[in-house]
């Protein structure tokens, strides 16, 4: 049978030839979770019976939502999971380290691997050619300490980027255009599957960054095929030796397949309160801001810090506008530091605070007050998203983030990179 | 709950309506997410954002209906699980988002999809899990909902998946 790349790795883990629809207790590669999911995953497991982890390596636990802890309720979380995961030989990924997504990408993702995370945006490591999906704490508990959990397997949407990318406009402008399209819950319970001729040749952060966001199109996981992009960047990471080829068979079933022509696409946003309300910027009457965020599992590494320095050299952010910069990862901020991308944006006045989450969930270093609005290159803008629910989230990609934070309202980025 | 006991009862209780996309942002939002270590003082905060008197007016058993895609967004179980804590005895929605609608099953929280146009706040809803039906008694209307897939109709019956999985040490969702 010619199978989609889902399909194909799905069947892969369990032994037999499975098409979408079909259901399936499979064997996991990595299980993860993060301090707003871990300690229900733990209280779970004790729940259930289990003493240990199945597979202790493989089975890490993120410290990054609430990271440095703003309160001794997450401090106290933080405990739970320190201590559950050294009784059981698990990995931690302490304050500091980064967003799990990151780490992953970074550190354990293979192609070809199935990965199971307590984190709606679990999908990030489809770009790595690994079907990746978010999960609950129950489900997560199970695959700590079963490695294994149950799938249906997917339809696939085939969207193929095609044509060519047009100045000033990023991957997350492609994304945020595709979700604008098909809405919020127009890939519910399937996968994406991303390619084309324009797709083909992205870099693996924008690979990142439009896997990222499956999620916000209801989308089980987001997933590329791999290639010498993928090889490359494993490489770099040192770890050329877990690279594989996963592509989909000629003839592979799809659902339905997307020919997006990114010739059309401008820099984009999603207005308050949903993602799959884009708009171009273009379109915006002046809407002016009060904080700017650049970073998250969607936008905080070290090629969005460079494109946003890159803006931001030589000029200041506005009056009336915080900036702030949180890298995703302790790696991407580092790199960020020794190439002096950190020195430009604090320079022109961004504030840089330590890898993680960073404002994007709520809880601290950036809550917005009432009425404000934030230009944020997270993934989500739901109401109450950032704390607050009286204030209004805008997202975007770090180019229009950064220049819009010299201007002081949404601007085209296209008017400094054209 | 026992297994028998649940499907062969009928659950009745008032509909709460809400709109489309309630995002779990709206269910257990992050600025509480401090309270997530003491689910049962979360509980009293479930569906603030999207109605401030909600987890006051909640009676056991009653219901929340939603529109389209009901439960978007985050992973955290947390928003089901607060929902039954408050005592609520099904959601309703159009649709759902996928990870939502697997976290409820986890929990134990029944998810129905079904036609939610003809619900309002307020009306008596007599739902049928076995046969598929909403009787609103208020509007003197049947409903059909979707059956639930096999796999997720075992691991409701046994409670939840924690349940399911400390009952059959290990995953067992066949032998229906």
């Amino acid at each position: 049978m010619n199978k989609t790349i889902s399909e194909k790795i799905i069947s892969e883990h369990t032994g037999s030839d499975l098409k979408a629809g079909d259901i399936a207790v499979v064997n996991v590669d990595i299980v993860m979770s993060q301090d707003g999911t871990g300690p229900l995953a733990v209280s779970q497991i004790k729940k259930m019976g289990f003493s240990g982890v199945k597979n202790p390596k493989r089975s890490i636990f993120f410290i990054d939502h609430a990271s440095p802890s703003p309160r001794k309720e997450f401090s106290n979380s933080h405990i739970v999971l320190r201590e559950f995961a050294s009784q059981v030989g698990a990995v931690v990924s302490d304050v500091g380290e980064g967003i799990c997504h990151q780490i992953l990408l970074e550190s354990y993702t293979c192609p070809g691997d199935i990965i199971i995370g307590g984190d709606s945006h679990t999908c990030t490591s489809g770009a790595l050619g690994a079907f990746a999906t978010g999960m609950g704490s129950t489900d997560i508990a199970v695959g700590y300490a079963l490695a294994k959990t149950w799938f249906m397997v997917p339809q696939t949407i085939k969207v193929n980027f095609m044509r060519k990318i047009n100045k000033g406009v990023f991957a997350k402008d492609l994304i945020v255009y595709l979700i604008g399209k098909i809405t919020s819950d127009g890939a519910t319970y399937k996968a994406l599957e991303f390619g084309g001729e324009v797709g083909s040749r992205l870099s693996m952060d924008d690979r990142f960054t439009i896997s990222n966001m499956a999620v916000e199109a209801g989308a089980k996981t987001g997933i590329f095929s791999s290639d010498d992009i993928t090889r490359e960047y494993l490489k770099k990471q040192g770890r050329e030796n877990c690279f594989k080829e996963i592509s989909a068979d000629k003839g592979a079933k799809y659902e339905k397949i997307i020919d997006i022509d990114c010739s059309v696409i401008e820099p984009m946003v999603s207005q308050p309160h949903t993602v799959d309300n884009a708009l171009p910027v273009s379109s915006l009457e002046k809407i002016i801001i009060n904080q700017v965020f650049i970073g998250t599992c969607t936008n905080g590494r070290f090629s969005d810090l460079k494109i946003a320095a890159d803006i931001l050299k030589g000029k200041k952010v506005a009056g009336g506008v915080r900036l702030i910069v949180v890298p995703a990862s302790k790696d991407i901020y580092l790199k960020a530091l020794r190439e002096g991308v950190l020195e430009t944006l604090i320079d022109s006045g961004a504030v840089v605070q330590s890898p993680g989450c960073g404002p994007c969930v709520g809880i601290h270093q950036g809550i917005l007050g009432d009425g404000e609005v934030c230009l944020s290159t997270q993934n989500r803008n739901f109401k109450g998203r950032m704390g607050n629910t009286s204030s209004f989230i805008y997202i975007c990609s770090p180019a229009t983030a950064a220049w819009s934070s010299v201007k002081g309202y949404i601007a085209d980025p296209r008017e400094v990179l054209g | 709950m026992s297994v028998s006991k649940r499907n062969s009862e009928i659950l009745v209780g008032r509909s709460f309506k809400f709109g489309d996309d309630i995002s779990t942002d709206l269910i257990a939002p992050g600025r509480l997410f401090h309270l997530r270590s003491n689910l049962v003082e979360l509980a009293k905060h479930v569906l603030e954002d999207a109605d401030p008197g909600f987890a006051k007016k909640v009676k056991p058993g009653d219901f929340v209906v939603g529109g389209r895609n009901f439960g978007l967004g985050s992973s955290r179980e947390h928003a089901p699980l607060i929902m039954k804590i408050a005592g609520v005895g099904a959601v309703l929605a159009k649709s759902f988002a996928r990870i939502f609608f697997r976290n409820s099953i986890n929990v134990g929280l029944p998810v129905l999809i079904c036609d939610t146009d003809k619900i309002n706040s307020g009306d008596i809803l007599e739902i049928d899990l076995k046969r598929g039906e909403v009787n609103n008694k208020t509007k003197n209307l049947k409903l059909k909902f979707n059956p639930l897939p096999e796999v997720m109709i075992k691991i409701l019956n046994d409670g939840g998946l924690a349940n399911h999985i400390a009952k059959n040490k290990g995953f067992n969702l066949w032998d229906i």
